[in-house]
């Protein structure tokens, strides 16, 4: 599977991650290359085969629903870039 | 006794017999690291009050008659575990300014037996990738040739535990990222199966694939670090409920009359030939010990390594979708919020990073769902299965670690697939979720190879046992490299 600079464009709109002309450029190659080899996994017979998401036998961890002490608001803003006493600053979102 | 690489094991006889003292212990490493680490890049961050004050408390318990095994210990954290008010950078510069306000189970834990904090080490970007060269902070280099690579990501770990900058060090394993560095740098290095040990606090990256494990300088002492590590913790949902072994206790178990498996798949084309001779002499040296060894088949090997480069990567584009600037790490100025996380983005994350997460947005997307990740899922249960028909016939796996030994720096960086290529025996464990050790078995062309020891599940005990049979009927763990020399040259 070849993947073209429009494709490289498109997923990196998903992903949001700006990228320059030869970053495009050199990773339309290489994602070609890995999906190259990641492609015989098509030829794997797996018909009635049911997937893995994990290797762990634990189904429903729950825990009682019971009220606990959070993080302050200051260090839960602590990290950011830019915060009020306790809020997240970011750029407008709305117009 | 050489303090620099002694073992956990012999420093704690010289600490409880107060011939020596936690705070001595201390000084010596933090100087060790002060002289060696402008060669090496090993360090992130070198914790030196932390290490004293925690030296300090250690020898108070060691005086009050509650020291343990580890207490005084000194000991390095892959810079992925979190640790209140220390920068947890995960190697990328993308949090180059985070600090986390609480500490992770795994690092608790061990300091609250007693162990000495020296530093966060150094690791290929958020553990992506085979030679540290991902490192946003640039690369770490092998303590026995400074040209060569020293295995990733937990390669700071690695080269820290090989040079003698500290006696333990924890690293995480997602596709081998603490076997494959332990290969190449001839130290000990443990994969514990998924579940044993709480991944609570550490930066995640495939989720179901990481698990967080001991480097160290002989299997004693990474036994005695999982026995801290290891067991059920409510804070991660995925961490098994079940008793944890006294492994120290278990590791003289006889090797005679074991069944001890060779896969087949694990000796192809593109191995190198001093590796096989190291690995094929150290399979008789367990023959030798009265294991009956037999020929096993793990036939979906070849596409493990292919699922491993769906699945991981699917997993890594969510977990890391949450490096958008808002909340902690760097942010980019812009205008609006868009272009905040497409500029944060694209400034903060290294190449590889950027590579891997375009994969996985790619195998997930529409029209590929299906092709690539559910396949991916399924042919998992089919590399499950291998091991669990294997294991079926036999108690443990004996294969190489990695097809070579250490290889220079930017001999790969070019080609992602050939660095991807060096984890092709390592992923498969992290595949099916069991547990795996490399342990040194020698050396060839003066650099170390690992022999790689494979459990089923909760099976630890067992590839510990083995692989301390094997430590005491050689003397590879004995081996060092020349740095004093070459650092001075």
């Amino acid at each position: 599977m070849s993947v073209s600079r429009d494709t490289v464009e498109h997923i990196a709109r998903l992903a949001y991650i700006g990228l320059g002309t030869e970053e495009i450029e050199r990773l339309a190659t290489e994602l070609s290359g890995v999906l190259e080899h990641i492609d015989r996994l098509r030829r794997v017979d797996t018909t009635g085969v049911e997937p893995t998401s994990g290797a762990v036998p634990n189904v429903n961890v729950l825990r009682p629903d019971q009220p606990g002490p959070s993080w302050p608001s200051d260090d839960a803003v602590a990290n950011a870039a830019r915060h009020t006493p306790d809020l997240f600053e970011v750029p407008g979102v709305l117009d | 006794m050489d303090l620099h690489y002694a073992s956990a094991h012999e420093l704690a006889t010289l600490l409880t017999a107060r011939e020596l003292s936690a705070e001595e212990l201390a000084r010596a490493t933090l100087e060790r690291i002060e002289h060696l680490d402008r060669n090496l890049a090993a360090f992130l961050t070198v914790t030196a009050d932390r290490a004293l004050a925690d030296a300090r408390r250690a020898d108070e318990m060691i005086a009050r008659g509650q020291g343990g095994p580890l207490t005084g210990i000194p000991i390095a954290l892959k810079d992925i575990l979190s640790t209140e008010g220390l920068p947890t950078t995960c190697g990328s510069r993308i949090l180059e300014n985070y600090v986390p306000r609480y500490t992770g189970t795994v690092a608790a834990r061990l300091a609250a037996v007693g162990t000495v904090l020296v530093g966060k080490t150094n690791m290929d970007e958020f553990a992506m990738g085979s030679s540290n060269e991902n490192s946003g902070f640039g690369p770490v280099r092998n303590p026995w040739d400074l040209n060569r690579v020293p295995g990733g990501s937990s390669g700071g770990s690695a080269a820290a535990v090989a040079a003698g900058e500290t006696t333990l060090a924890i690293g995480t394993d997602t596709g081998g990222s603490i076997r494959q560095p332990a290969s190449f740098t001839g130290v000990v290095g443990l994969k514990p199966t998924y579940g044993r040990v709480s991944r609570y606090g550490l930066v995640a990256f495939a989720s179901s694939l990481d698990q967080i494990g001991p480097l160290t300088r002989s299997v004693w002492d990474a036994a005695a670090v999982l026995e801290v590590i290891a067991g059920h913790d409510p804070l991660d949902s995925t961490s098994l409920d079940e008793t944890v072994p006294a492994y120290t206790d278990l590791l003289e178990r006889p090797v005679n009359g074991l069944r001890l498996g060779v896969p087949i798949e694990y000796f192809q084309e593109g191995m190198d030939a001093g590796v096989e001779r190291q690995v094929r002499a150290a399979i008789d040296i367990f023959r030798g010990l009265g294991a009956d060894i037999r020929e096993v088949s793990l036939p979906h090997t070849p596409e493990a390594l292919s699922t491993y480069y769906v699945i991981s990567p699917a997993e890594a584009m969510a977990n890391l979708a949450r490096y958008d600037g808002v909340r902690y790490g760097i942010r980019a100025p812009a205008d609006d919020i868009w272009s905040t996380f497409k500029e944060t983005r694209e400034v903060g994350l290294g190449a590889e990073v950027k590579r891997r997460i375009l994969l996985g947005t790619y195998v997930l997307s529409a029209g590929y769902y299906d092709a690539y990740y559910l396949q991916a899922q399924k042919v998992r249960t089919l590399v499950r299965r291998d091991f669990d028909n294997a294991f079926a016939e036999v108690d443990a796996l004996l294969a190489p670690t990695t097809p070579t030994t250490a290889f220079r720096l930017g001999e790969r960086t070019s080609d992602p697939l050939q660095m991807y290529l060096s984890d092709v025996y390592t992923v498969p464990a992290n595949m099916a979720g069991i547990c795996g050790v490399s342990v040194p078995a020698g050396l060839t062309d003066g650099r170390p190879v690992g022999l790689q020891i494979l459990g089923p599940p909760l099976a630890e005990e067992v590839i510990l046992s083995l692989a301390h049979n094997f430590e005491q009927a050689t003397d590879f763990s004995r081996l060092h490299p020349q740095l004093e020399t070459e650092v001075a040259s």
